[in-house]
């Protein structure tokens, strides 16, 4: 009875913000001794930021975490997680691609040294990757980098279930499945089971909610910074789990907005773009003045399928054509956006410096011209555009990102989205300028993961590992069907 | 505050100009005031070949972490002796013998550019093969043979107007339309752009590969340039005459306060670190420093310079 | 190996570790393989032990400075400074060695800890290695100059008599080239902290992450080059009867090609200690081929700089291939 109760994990109250943004808020958590615990939540619920404190990769602002009863201190990090057990698959694969299966294997274990270390090695994830994924056909001296994706995934996996010295009790899953096939993953969840059923713990994410609901013991579900929903499996549904994620009142919140909708198909195509994965040849397509939201979780080829209408900017393709220059607004200030030694006005021109040519030279004037002219329109919070784009909080300098595109020649605006980490007068203030623009002829192809912003648009594709998944219009449009969409149907064929 | 800051923060250069009077200072204290004048004059000689150079290396580092344009020595040393064959010693055949150089210098720059894009090759290993190349070209073009400049390049090459070489006073011009080039047009601003990230630039609407070949042809056509003009002050080509250029100009992009790590150019930089550089080992040579005490400061002064501005981003 | 115990489904996700990368494993060697042939065709003499002797007598230093420049390159960083240490080396060698080898050596274990602490300093401080290493080498020369002036100095009667040594049926270069490349393969490719240094390249965050100390991997890097270095001009004036500052030049240039004709690569912890000292043989066997072609020896750098563009042009040509 005593195993029932115990504890792994215990966290409670635990408080993380980036910036202005908070990212959880008083959540409590805990995993017992052989449970499996599902957590489920749309984009931006907080599971990832929970994740990342659990495994010692994220310091948490408040809150207390207790591994086996005992209270942790404020230097708990990865590798006093590692040592008392607690391993954690990353999304971002970390192993090194430069060596060996067998070589990332020793990494992770310091007691594998001394004379046939290397074949200790060999030997231990081997027996482990037979026992998690029968006939996986990884030799342990195989190159990293030279393995597929799937088969990268299997040995990160395994590796995080072998055991050297000191034993492994908890095992974090983030999304483990996304890059298994779907033998593979299927032999993931069974050896889980297996695991648990010995005394292990895991804790386990993933978009495949039939594979939450037959597999987990618990699931949690998260929104919004916050626990919204703390279950047996047994006493979910796929339509409850869907509905518990999503947001009650927004059926309400999208017809107050419905008198932006506008007729679809009535402007000349000016993007057409099937993406790279699509098995089918489902096209995105964009009319002259839309607005076309592009949904699902995040990571599942939305950015990719930007990207791939950026680079056809003005040309004709089999696969895409994009008539007319584009510009894109980045969601990822940091690596995607921001010249960070630029003052704010170069920032802005960056994208228009043709036009401010004048005799050859960029014309001062007119550069600052246009950057008043934005800071106005726009309401960039800065006493002056000289200043570097870094005396900028985060949502201002996205404001100069929108500067950065609206303030250009092009007529088609790629959206990455850029509403991360943006407080909401802001938002409001985007939105309004956005729908004037398309009013005036732009067209905007808006990818983002927050689903009340769909209600902005006038048509929405819904992505699903790389694929257009859901097309659906903008009467239709409901916050259930883009979860149903985002994640998949049913379990595993 | 910020505001002051961020202005001082932007002029970075006027510490190699501070370094540079200090040192004149400090050797005309020692010597009691004689030889002041022309130590300024022969500094400003020496100082404008290594500027030359030096804006094309600054353009290259510029454009990010682990671009070094390592063929600029052999490139100096090909285009001087291509310079001083075509001129033949002949006045008439000057303006032929400086297209000559300048033509050679971008034939390199084309081939380092070629390397880099179609091999897919980290610059610095393209230009360092292309150097061992160029620099073949050069000792079996020139067969080891000194050719003398004609007599009015020479004159040229080391006339002054009182005390100011005319040479420096071009170089001065010179770096006055690159820091324009630099700051206001599309090229100058791509390049600062790409250095400060690449992707970023890209999804900015920069034209990445069009600014990165201009860079290594204009790097490889300055190091022509003063292939000729080198050939010319020193009154005739040399193999080893770009050989001291390597280290100088990746020293004076560095003191002059380029960063390393891409993305932010300092023009009138350079001119300060070539003039400290050079009188720093006046300097040395006046107290009776010996040639080794001279290279042993030079390198921690470089190593000092770096630490001090800091690493801002990991790089090569 | 368990390979053969492979279901057979396995086998359809073998297939990927076909050809391509096996040719790209095997490029250093074949082109060793390729000048000995062309070597062996133009001049059989060449191909004796005498001849061999000869050809391979300076491989030996350039080996040890190549397999230092790989050390620094398994983390990412470039060393433009090893020509100006191995010069350095040989100095301090040929000024000490003979008459006070205790000091000597407590000299050189010095020079070792101020390569680690090049390493410490570039870590820290997050400083561009290039930067640090080209001041370094104005450091390194300038000592040189220093404690010799001109060329001079006295080389110990044992060093050169082994590096003049004649071994029975196989010469000496030859030998210690395979030694030099055994010795860095165990240390770099089969210790077990050797693979921790190679995957604080491949992906430094996954080292941190699993608990090792980076600044401790870089230091041993910068170390173990150091040491290199320092054979490296010990074997140099082995060879030569008057060491002098810039005896060793050319090393810098020469140990990196060394490295990526070896099949390094210039980021991500892909070296190979074997192939590198491959390369080192290959660049200066070039120089030979190029006599024997009675090609002027003006072509000869640039013989190397050919010989680098074209296997970097069929590395490229190789992963074009992979990629599809």
């Amino acid at each position: 009875m005593l195993q029932a109760t115990e504890k792994i994990v215990s966290l409670s109250g635990m408080t993380k913000s980036f910036g202005a943004v908070r990212a959880l808020a008083n959540v409590d958590l805990a995993v017992g001794v052989g449970e499996c615990l599902g957590l489920v939540g749309h984009n931006g619920a907080g599971k990832s930021t929970l994740i990342n404190l659990l495994a010692g990769t994220l310091a948490p602002d408040g809150g207390e975490i207790r591994v086996s009863g005992v209270a942790q201190a404020a230097d708990y990090g990865v590798r006093r997680a590692g040592a008392l057990g607690i391993r954690c698959v990353f999304q971002e694969l970390s192993l090194c691609p430069n060596l060996s299966v067998a070589e990332n294997t020793r990494i992770y274990h310091k007691s594998l040294r001394g004379w046939g270390w290397r074949r200790n090695a060999a030997e231990l994830v081997r027996r482990k990757l037979d026992e998690v994924f029968p006939g996986h056909g990884i030799p342990p001296h195989a190159t990293v980098g030279d393995l597929l994706i799937g088969q990268r995934q299997m040995v990160e996996v395994a590796r995080a279930f072998t055991v050297t010295d000191s034993p492994t009790r908890l095992v974090i899953l983030d999304e483990p499945t996304s890059s298994l096939d779907a033998v593979a993953g299927k032999q993931l969840l069974t050896y889980v089971r297996r695991f648990v059923k010995e005394g292990g713990s895991c804790l386990l994410t993933s978009h495949l909610l039939g594979d939450i609901l037959d597999y987990c013991d618990r699931i949690v579900v998260m929104k919004d910074g916050g626990v919204v929903a703390d279950r047996s499996a047994v006493e979910f549904d796929r339509e409850s789990l869907v509905a518990a994620m999503g947001n009650v009142i927004s059926e309400a919140r999208i017809k107050a907005h419905e008198h932006v909708t506008a007729q679809r198909g009535e402007t000349p195509v000016v993007v057409r773009a099937v993406p790279k994965q699509q098995s089918d040849q489902t096209a995105l397509v964009a009319h002259k003045g839309e607005i076309i939201g592009l949904a699902g979780l995040a990571g599942h080829g939305q950015t990719r399928l930007l990207l791939q209408i950026y680079e056809a900017a003005g040309k004709t393709r089999a696969d895409t054509s994009v008539s007319g220059p584009v510009a894109l607004v980045a969601g990822d200030r940091q690596t995607d956006g921001v010249l960070h030694l630029w003052s704010i006005a170069r920032n802005i021109s960056v994208r228009s410096m043709r036009a401010l040519v004048k005799g050859g030279l960029i014309d001062r004037d007119a550069e600052s011209a246009l950057a008043k002219k934005w800071r106005e329109r726009i309401r960039i919070k800065t006493p002056d555009v000289e200043n570097n784009i870094l005396s900028l909080s985060g949502g201002n300098q996205q404001k100069v990102l929108f500067a950065r595109a609206l303030g250009s020649d092009a007529g088609i605006i790629l959206m990455d989205d850029p509403m991360r980490g943006v407080d909401v007068g802001t938002k409001l203030e985007v939105y309004e300028l956005i729908r004037a623009e398309a009013e005036a002829g732009r067209t905007f192809i808006w990818y983002t993961t927050e689903i009340e912003e769909l209600n902005n648009c006038d048509h929405v594709y819904v992505m699903r590992d790389g694929q257009i998944v859901a097309d659906v219009a903008r009467a239709d449009l409901t916050e259930e069907k883009v979860l149903q969409a985002s994640f998949r149907e049913g379990g595993r064929a | 505050m910020n505001a002051l800051a961020a202005r001082l923060g932007n002029k970075p250069w006027l510490l190699s100009f501070a370094g540079a009077f200090a040192v004149w200072l400090a050797t005309i204290l020692f010597t009691e005031g004689k030889g002041g004048g022309e130590m300024i004059t022969a500094a400003l000689s020496f100082a404008t070949f290594t500027v030359i150079v030096g804006i094309g290396q600054m353009f290259v580092i510029t454009t990010g972490p682990g671009n070094v344009d390592l063929s600029i020595p052999s490139t100096i040393a090909l285009a001087g002796g291509v310079a001083m064959k075509i001129m033949g010693g002949q006045d008439s055949l000057i303006w032929f013998g400086l297209l000559a150089c300048i033509g050679a210098g971008l034939a390199v720059g084309a081939f380092n550019y070629a390397l880099i894009r179609l091999l897919k090759i980290p610059p610095i290993i393209a230009t360092l093969s292309s150097s061992l190349i160029v620099m073949s070209v050069a000792i079996s073009y020139g067969r080891g043979l000194q050719i003398k400049p004609p007599p009015s390049f020479a004159d040229f090459t080391t006339a002054q107007i009182s005390g100011v070489p005319v040479l420096s006073i071009c170089a001065i011009l010179f770096a006055i339309a690159m820091a324009i080039i630099l700051e206001r047009t599309i090229y100058g601003r791509a390049t600062l752009a790409i250095g400060q990230n690449v992707r970023v630039a890209h999804l900015a609407g920069v034209k990445v590969e069009r600014a990165r070949c201009i860079t290594y042809l204009m790097s490889a056509a300055f190091a022509g340039l003063c292939g000729a003009l080198l050939a010319g002050f020193s009154g005739g080509n040399a193999l080893n005459m770009g050989e001291e250029y390597l280290l100088a100009t990746i020293a004076v992009v560095v003191i002059g306060g380029t960063s390393v790590a891409g993305g932010r150019a300092n023009v009138p930089g350079i001119w300060g670190a070539a003039l400290f550089l050079y009188l720093l080992v006046t300097m040395l040579n006046t107290y009776g420093a010996s040639a080794g005490i001279r290279l042993v400061l030079t390198g921690l002064i470089i190593i000092a310079m770096i630490t001090l501005a800091g690493g801002d981003k990991p790089s090569r | 190996m368990t390979d053969t115990t492979l279901a057979t489904p396995a086998r359809d996700r073998m297939a990927f570790l076909g050809d391509p990368r096996l040719l790209r494993k095997a490029l250093p060697a074949v082109s060793l393989v390729a000048i000995l042939i062309a070597i062996f065709v133009l001049n059989e003499r060449a191909m004796s032990y005498r001849g061999l002797d000869l050809m391979l007598k300076y491989a030996v230093p350039i080996a040890f400075a190549t397999i230092a420049q790989m050390f620094i390159l398994t983390v990412n960083d470039l060393d433009l400074s090893i020509g100006a240490f191995v010069g350095l080396v040989a100095c301090i060698a040929g000024t000490w060695l003979v008459d006070q080898p205790v000091l000597c050596i407590l000299i050189l274990a010095g020079c070792i800890a101020s390569y680690a602490a090049i390493g410490a300093l570039i870590h820290m401080r997050r400083l561009p290695s290039i930067v640090v290493t080209l001041g370094m080498s104005f450091v390194w020369l300038g000592i040189a100059v220093i404690l010799m002036p001109t060329p001079g100095g006295m080389v110990p009667d044992w060093l050169k008599a082994l590096m003049s040594w004649k071994p029975p049926l196989v010469p000496f270069p030859i030998i210690a080239c395979l030694v030099i490349a055994l010795v860095a393969h165990v240390l770099l490719m089969e210790s077990s902290y050797g693979a921790v240094l190679r995957g604080a390249g491949g992906n430094a965050t996954a080292i941190d992450r699993a608990g090792w100390s980076l600044l401790r991997i870089r230091m041993s890097m910068y170390a173990l080059a150091g040491f290199f270095g320092v054979l490296s001009g010990l074997s140099l004036i082995g060879l030569t009867t008057s060491p002098d500052a810039h005896i060793a030049d050319r090393y810098t240039l020469l140990s990196i090609a060394g490295v990526i004709l070896g099949g390094g690569e210039f980021v991500g912890g892909r070296v190979s200690p074997i192939g590198a000292v491959i390369g080192a043989v290959t660049l200066v066997l070039t120089g030979s081929f190029l006599i024997f072609m009675r090609i002027s020896p003006d072509w000869q750098i640039g013989a190397q700089g050919a010989v680098l563009i074209v296997v970097l042009a069929l590395r490229a040509l190789i992963k074009l291939r992979e990629a599809k």
